[in-house]
C-alpha cells in the first residue's frame, strides 16, 4: 500500500463513507468534474456518480442551510467550502440552524453534516485564503469541531465525522495537505471524536496544539528532548467538545503547559484551554500557562506569513522559559 | 443591432372578490364541503390568534406573531398540500400548521417558550417556525433536493414574507432551486409591511413574484386573501413540483391586520384608515359572504363553528399550561444524539443547583 497525503486521506475516508453509506452525498464549489480545488473529492463524480456528488452554484450561506435541510431529510451530506475565509456566510446556518435542530424538535429533526474546510496559513495564497478561526465554531453549542493533524488522523476523523449523527465542522490544515505522506491502511476504522490524542510522552512539560501546529510543536519538542527536557505532545484534534481529561492528566504530570495555535491570541481556542487549567489544574502548575498565537493581527499577505504564524523559535522560547520554573 | 433576448410577465389571479362574489367561474373542486372546511380552518387559525394574544396579554405566553387577516394565505398552504410533502415555514404560518395535523396545543406551547412544541406528532418532516429572517429557504431547497435525489414524488413548500424577499438566502435558494429543477414551492406572504417598513422600501422592483424570473421559473400574483385563488395556485404549482416540473413561486397579496408581534405597536408607522381599508379585503369575511350567498352557510352554521373553535382552542390552552415543564436537565439531553462525556460536569451542576434551590 503506498503512502498517501493528508488530502488524498480525505478523499479514500469520503470515498469509504459513500461506498458503505448510500445517504453520504458530497457537494460544494468545483466539487465534481473538477474533484475539488485542492483534489479532495477528486474521483468521486466518476465512481459515485452526479447524483451523490453535486457542484453547487457559488454560495456558502446557501450550501450550508442545503445540507441542513437534506440532512433532516436523512442524507449524510459532506460540504466543502473552498477555503475557510469564506465560510462566514455559512455562520448564520452553522449557529442558528445546525447546532439547534435537534435540540429545538427535541429530536424530531437532526443534522448529521458535516462542513469540510480547508483553514490556515504558510502556502502563500491570496488575501482571505490563509484564515484560522476555528475559535468561532468551537463557541457554537450543538456541533463539534474536529482537526486533524496527519493523514491517517484525517481519514480515521473524517470517517467518524461522517458517521456522526451530529453536525461537525471539519478544518483540514491546508499547510499538510501534501506535506508528507503516511500508509493509511483504507481499513473504515474511525478514529474516536471528544477526544485529544497524546503524540509523544514526556514528564517535564506539556505542548497542546492541534492541525497544522502539530508539525512546529512535534519540532520543538525534539529539540526540547536535546536539551534535556521531555516535553509531551498533545494533539487536541476535536476542539468541540474537548477532552480535558486528556490535558489535565498530562499536566498533573509536567506542571507545564504551553498552548500553540496559529489563529490570533485574544479569544483564540487557547485562551479556552488555559481557563480550563486554571479552573481544574491550578495546583498540578508550576509554572503560568503560556500561548503562542498568531498575533492580534490581520493575517498578513504571504510576504509576512511566517512573520504572523508560531514558529519553532517562538514555541522553544516559551517552553524554555517555564523550564526555568522549578 | 439590437434584439430582445428576454421578455416576461406577471399574471395577477383571483376568484372570489372583496364582497365574496365570484369573479370567475371556480374550478370544479370547490364544492360546498370544501369550502366550509377551508372556512373552518381559517376561523379556527383566528381564533388561535386572539386567544393567544390575550395568553399573552397576561403573562402566559411569550412574544407572538399574529396572522390577523393573512389566514386564507397559511390555510391554503396547509390545505393545498398532501401529507407526504413538507412544510417550511416562517413564524406567521400557524393556519398551514394547524392544517397538516400539528395541534393547538403544540402550538401554544411553541409560543409559550416549551421546545416540545416542536416535536410535532402530525407531521413529523415539516420543520419548525423559523425566526432568522429568510434563514430557512436553503433548508426547504435541501428537504426539496432529498426528494428529487430519492425520485419521490413530494413537493417542499417555503413560506417567508415580503421583507425576506431583500435577503440573499432567499435569492439564493431559488437560484439553486431553478438551477436543480427541484419540487419546491415558494410563496411569499406580501403583507406590505415588515415590521414598520413598507413594502415599496423594500425593492424597487414591481411585483415580488419577478423574483422567480431572475432565478429562472415563473412567478405569479395570487389574491393572498381569496383562498380559492391560492389553493387553485398552490394545487397546480404543487401537482407540476411533484412531477418534475421544478419550482414555481407565488406572491400572495395581503395585508397584516393587527401588529406585527405582540412587542410592536403598528400606530407608530401606520394609520387607521390604511388599516380600516385593509379590513374590507378580509379573507374570512369574503368566504363567509361568498358561502352565505351560495346557500351553504347559515347564521347557526356559524354560531356552531364559533363556539366549536373556541372550546378547542380553551381546552388546548389550558392542557399546554397544564404541561410541567420539562426537567432542568433537557437543557443538554437533546444537544447531542449522546452527550459528550465533556459536558457531563455542566448538566450535573445545572440538575445540582436545581434541586438545592427545591
Ligand atoms: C435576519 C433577521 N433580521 C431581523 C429580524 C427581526 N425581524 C423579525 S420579523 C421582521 C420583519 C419580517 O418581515 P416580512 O419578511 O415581511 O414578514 P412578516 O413579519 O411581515 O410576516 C424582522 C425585521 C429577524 N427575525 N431576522
Ligand atoms: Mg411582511
Amino acid at each position: 500500500m503506498p503512502d498517501i497525503t493528508l488530502v488524498e486521506a480525505v478523499n479514500l475516508a469520503l470515498a469509504r463513507a459513500m461506498a458503505e453509506d448510500d445517504r453520504v452525498i458530497v457537494f460544494g464549489e468545483d466539487v465534481a468534474v473538477d474533484g475539488g480545488v485542492f483534489r479532495a473529492t477528486d474521483g468521486l463524480l466518476a465512481r459515485f456518480g452526479p447524483d451523490r456528488v453535486l457542484d453547487t452554484p457559488l454560495s456558502e450561506g446557501l450550501f450550508a442551510g442545503l445540507a441542513v435541510g437534506v440532512a433532516a431529510q436523512g442524507f449524510r451530506p459532506v460540504a466543502e467550502f473552498q477555503f475557510m475565509g469564506f465560510m462566514l456566510p455559512a455562520l448564520d446556518q452553522v449557529m442558528n440552524h445546525a447546532g439547534r435542530l435537534r435540540n429545538r424538535t427535541r429530536g424530531r429533526l437532526t443534522c448529521p453534516l458535516v462542513l469540510r474546510a480547508p483553514y490556515g496559513g504558510g502556502i502563500h495564497a491570496p488575501e482571505h485564503h490563509s484564515e484560522s478561526f476555528e475559535s468561532l465554531f468551537a463557541h457554537v453549542p450543538g456541533i463539534r469541531v474536529v482537526v486533524p493533524s496527519s493523514p491517517a488522523r484525517a481519514y480515521g476523523l473524517l470517517l467518524s465525522a461522517i458517521r456522526d449523527p451530529d453536525p461537525v465542522v471539519f478544518l483540514e490544515p491546508k499547510r499538510l495537505y501534501r506535506a508528507r505522506r503516511q500508509e493509511v491502511p483504507d481499513d473504515g476504522a474511525g478514529a474516536p471524536l471528544d477526544r485529544c490524542f497524546v503524540l509523544r510522552p514526556g514528564t517535564d512539560l506539556t505542548l497542546v496544539t492541534w492541525g497544522a501546529m502539530v508539525a512546529e510543536t512535534l519540532d520543538a519538542a525534539q529539540a526540547l528532548d536535546r536539551e534535556g527536557v521531555a516535553a509531551e505532545v498533545i494533539d487536541v484534534a476535536t476542539l468541540k467538545p474537548l477532552d480535558t481529561d486528556t490535558i489535565l492528566a498530562s499536566v498533573a504530570k509536567t506542571g507545564r503547559c504551553v498552548i500553540v495555535h496559529e489563529a490570533a491570541l485574544t479569544a483564540g481556542f487557547g485562551a479556552e484551554v488555559a481557563a480550563r487549567l486554571a479552573d481544574d489544574g491550578l495546583f498540578d502548575l508550576r509554572a503560568p500557562v503560556r500561548r503562542v498565537a498568531g498575533w492580534d493581527t490581520v493575517m498578513p499577505y504571504p510576504r509576512q506569513e511566517r512573520r504572523y504564524m508560531p514558529g519553532t523559535d517562538r514555541i522553544l522560547a516559551a517552553a524554555r522559559g517555564l523550564m526555568e520554573y522549578a | 443591432m439590437t434584439d430582445r433576448v428576454a421578455d416576461f410577465h406577471v399574471d395577477f389571479t383571483r376568484f372570489l372578490a372583496p364582497d365574496g362574489t365570484a369573479v370567475a367561474p371556480l374550478p370544479g373542486f370547490f364544492d360546498d364541503p370544501t369550502l366550509r372546511r377551508l372556512y373552518g380552518h381559517m376561523v379556527l387559525a383566528r381564533a388561535f390568534d386572539t386567544k393567544a394574544i390575550a395568553l399573552q396579554r397576561t403573562g402566559r405566553l411569550g412574544t407572538y406573531a399574529p396572522s390577523l387577516g393573512q389566514e386564507a394565505v397559511a390555510v391554503a398552504v396547509g390545505a393545498a398540500m398532501v401529507d407526504t410533502d413538507v412544510l417550511v415555514p416562517s413564524f406567521r404560518e400557524h393556519g398551514a400548521q394547524l392544517v397538516r395535523g400539528v395541534t393547538l396545543q403544540e402550538l401554544f406551547l411553541f409560543w409559550a417558550g416549551d421546545e416540545r412544541g416542536n416535536d410535532f406528532a402530525g407531521p413529523r418532516q415539516d420543520f419548525p417556525v423559523c425566526i432568522p429572517v429568510g434563514s430557512h429557504a436553503p433548508h426547504a431547497a435541501g428537504v426539496a433536493l432529498a426528494f428529487k435525489l430519492r425520485r419521490e414524488a413530494r413537493a417542499a413548500v417555503c413560506v417567508f414574507g415580503d421583507g425576506a424577499t431583500s435577503k440573499g438566502d432567499v435569492y439564493e435558494a431559488m437560484n439553486l432551486a431553478g438551477a436543480w429543477t427541484l419540487p419546491l414551492v415558494f410563496v411569499v406572504a406580501n403583507n406590505q409591511w415588515a415590521i414598520s417598513v413598507r413594502r415599496a422600501h423594500q425593492t424597487a422592483a414591481r411585483t415580488l413574484a419577478q423574483k422567480a424570473v431572475a432565478a429562472g421559473f415563473a412567478g405569479e400574483q395570487v389574491d393572498g386573501n381569496d383562498v380559492v385563488a391560492l389553493c387553485h395556485a398552490l394545487r397546480q404549482a404543487l401537482d407540476r413540483a411533484r412531477a418534475g416540473g421544478g419550482p414555481h413561486l407565488i406572491e400572495a397579496l395581503t395585508y397584516r391586520l393587527g401588529d406585527h408581534t405582540t412587542a410592536d405597536d403598528a400606530s407608530r408607522y401606520r394609520d387607521d384608515e390604511e388599516v380600516g381599508r385593509h379590513w374590507k379585503e378580509d379573507p374570512i369575511a369574503r368566504l363567509r359572504a361568498h358561502l352565505t350567498a351560495r346557500g351553504a352557510w347559515t347564521r347557526d352554521d356559524e354560531e356552531a363553528l364559533l363556539t366549536d373553535c373556541a372550546a378547542r382552542v380553551e381546552a388546548a390552552a389550558r392542557d399546554a399550561q397544564a404541561l410541567a415543564p420539562e426537567p432542568a436537565a433537557a437543557l443538554f439531553d437533546h444537544l447531542y444524539a449522546t452527550l459528550p462525556p465533556a459536558l457531563a460536569g455542566q448538566r450535573a451542576a445545572l440538575v445540582q443547583a436545581e434541586a438545592d434551590h427545591a
